[in-house]
């Protein structure tokens, strides 16, 4: 398992090696402190977060914009949606 | 202007806490789920893991349960707040170490403490009279509403014409008339209504969704109890308890052997908190060490047991390393254990 750094986004959750649905809490947590517009890069591990991160997106209103796996890494980049900040 | 009244539901992803959203936002109610993570949820860990297991979903139920409802879903991490809760139930354990009662009770409490941070009226769940032997009898309903503190904030919309009436009904935000009276074990009439509404694709009906309930595990997790000074535990120790084929060869050592290479990929992720064995000689599985070695012949029973698991299992001699947490290794060259040697006592 790789232990390279993350890419460059404004902000990173790094989920590696933790299980369902904690990727899901991590983001959840992050995004909980991010504001309207900005990016947050997941990288997990668990292949249910292919899943689970877009679906916990789509109801929250969140852009999932790209993801991608590669050295059994998945990295998801989400667009924070909040109209009302 | 009508207020806006506003539920929060138990999600845990199997039909019952699905249909009792519909039915509540059929009465006009804005809900919103909750899901509580305790560590113990069967979702995901062993199916994300294994290949044996690639053709399950990997989804996680209660997300597209809410996906499915159109409602927003807060998961909560509550693994450490649990720990009382399974060490110490006020009402015991079911058949396995499933501590049923105190944990429905336990996450009515959370929901209670989240309604009155997000300002929303009552709580909702799926429960069914009679479905469940510990937590949902006709007696034990009322316990979890009563210890929780909700009281008469708690609906339960499948059965609550068998309940004594709630304040959302008192205070006719819910139509009384419109909820269900659903009891028993038998699933026809949740089956009835998962058509009715157009359901065709849900998780195991029966909820199921706690490892606490599985057999397999609560040996697994009362050995671990069994054979440590303390009951006390942490995440970690619960998800390794699911991955692997686990050795007890003392009571102050256990061996955990992958049994796939997803398993393998992920166990080499504790190989900083636990001392590993892995063959070199021949490709073959991972294995954390948890204990510690106090004589020679267990470390060469250990050796021996990983040698089995390669593909040297039928040659003269497996070459392992064992490797320590700070990173050194050291070499063993072993003769792989014969199937009848392996003692069915080690076997958790």
């Amino acid at each position: 398992m790789s232990d390279k750094p993350l890419n460059n986004s404004s902000h990173q959750v790094d989920a590696r090696r933790l299980l369902c649905p904690l990727p899901v809490i991590r983001t959840q947590d992050a995004i909980a402190n991010m504001h309207d517009g900005e990016l947050l890069t997941v990288t997990s591990t668990d292949p249910g977060a292919k899943e689970d991160i877009p679906s916990w997106s789509r109801i929250n209103g969140h852009e999932v914009l790209e993801i991608k796996e590669q050295d059994h890494e998945i990295i998801i980049i989400i667009r924070v949606n909040k109209p009302a900040d | 202007m009508k207020q806006q009244r506003k539920a929060v539901a138990l999600i845990s992803g199997g039909l019952d806490s699905m249909l009792a959203v519909k039915v509540i936002q059929e009465q006009g109610i804005h809900v919103e789920g909750i899901n509580f993570f305790t560590g113990f949820c069967v979702e995901g860990h062993t199916h994300a893991v294994r290949k044996k297991h690639k053709d399950k979903q990997k989804r996680n139920n209660a997300l597209w349960v809410a996906e499915q409802l159109g409602i927003k879903l807060h998961i909560v991490d509550v693994v450490e707040e649990y720990k009382d809760v399974l060490l110490n139930p006020v009402h015991g354990y079911g058949k396995n170490v499933n501590p049923c009662l105190d944990c429905k009770t336990f996450m009515v409490k959370k929901a209670l403490e989240w309604i009155k941070e997000h300002d929303f009226d009552f709580i909702i769940t799926g429960e069914v009279v009679g479905q469940r032997p510990m937590s949902q009898r006709r007696e034990t309903m009322p316990v979890v509403a009563k210890d929780s503190g909700s009281n008469d904030l708690l609906v339960r919309p499948l059965s609550a014409r068998q309940l004594p009436e709630t304040l959302p009904e008192l205070e006719g935000w819910l139509d009384r008339e419109k909820l269900l009276d659903f009891h028993g074990r038998t699933r026809k009439p949740q089956m009835a209504l998962a058509k009715q509404f157009g359901f065709e694709d849900y998780a195991q009906p029966a909820g199921g969704c706690c490892m606490l309930t599985d057999e397999n595990y609560a040996i697994k997790l009362q050995d671990m109890w069994a054979n440590r000074p303390s009951r006390n535990y942490e995440l970690d120790d619960i998800i390794m308890l699911k991955m692997g084929r686990h050795f007890r060869l003392a009571p102050h050592l256990k061996i955990i052997i992958g049994r796939e290479e997803g398993e393998n990929r992920f166990m080499q992720g504790y190989k900083n908190q636990f001392v590993t064995i892995f063959p070199t000689s021949h490709p073959g599985a991972l294995c954390l060490v948890d204990g510690e070695f106090k004589s020679d012949e267990e470390r060469q029973q250990a050796l021996a047991l990983v040698a089995r698991y390669s593909q040297g299992k039928n040659e003269p001699q497996v070459t392992l390393n064992i490797r320590q947490t700070d990173g050194s290794e050291q070499e063993y060259s072993i003769q792989p254990i014969a199937a009848e040697a392996v003692k069915q006592e080690w076997l958790v």
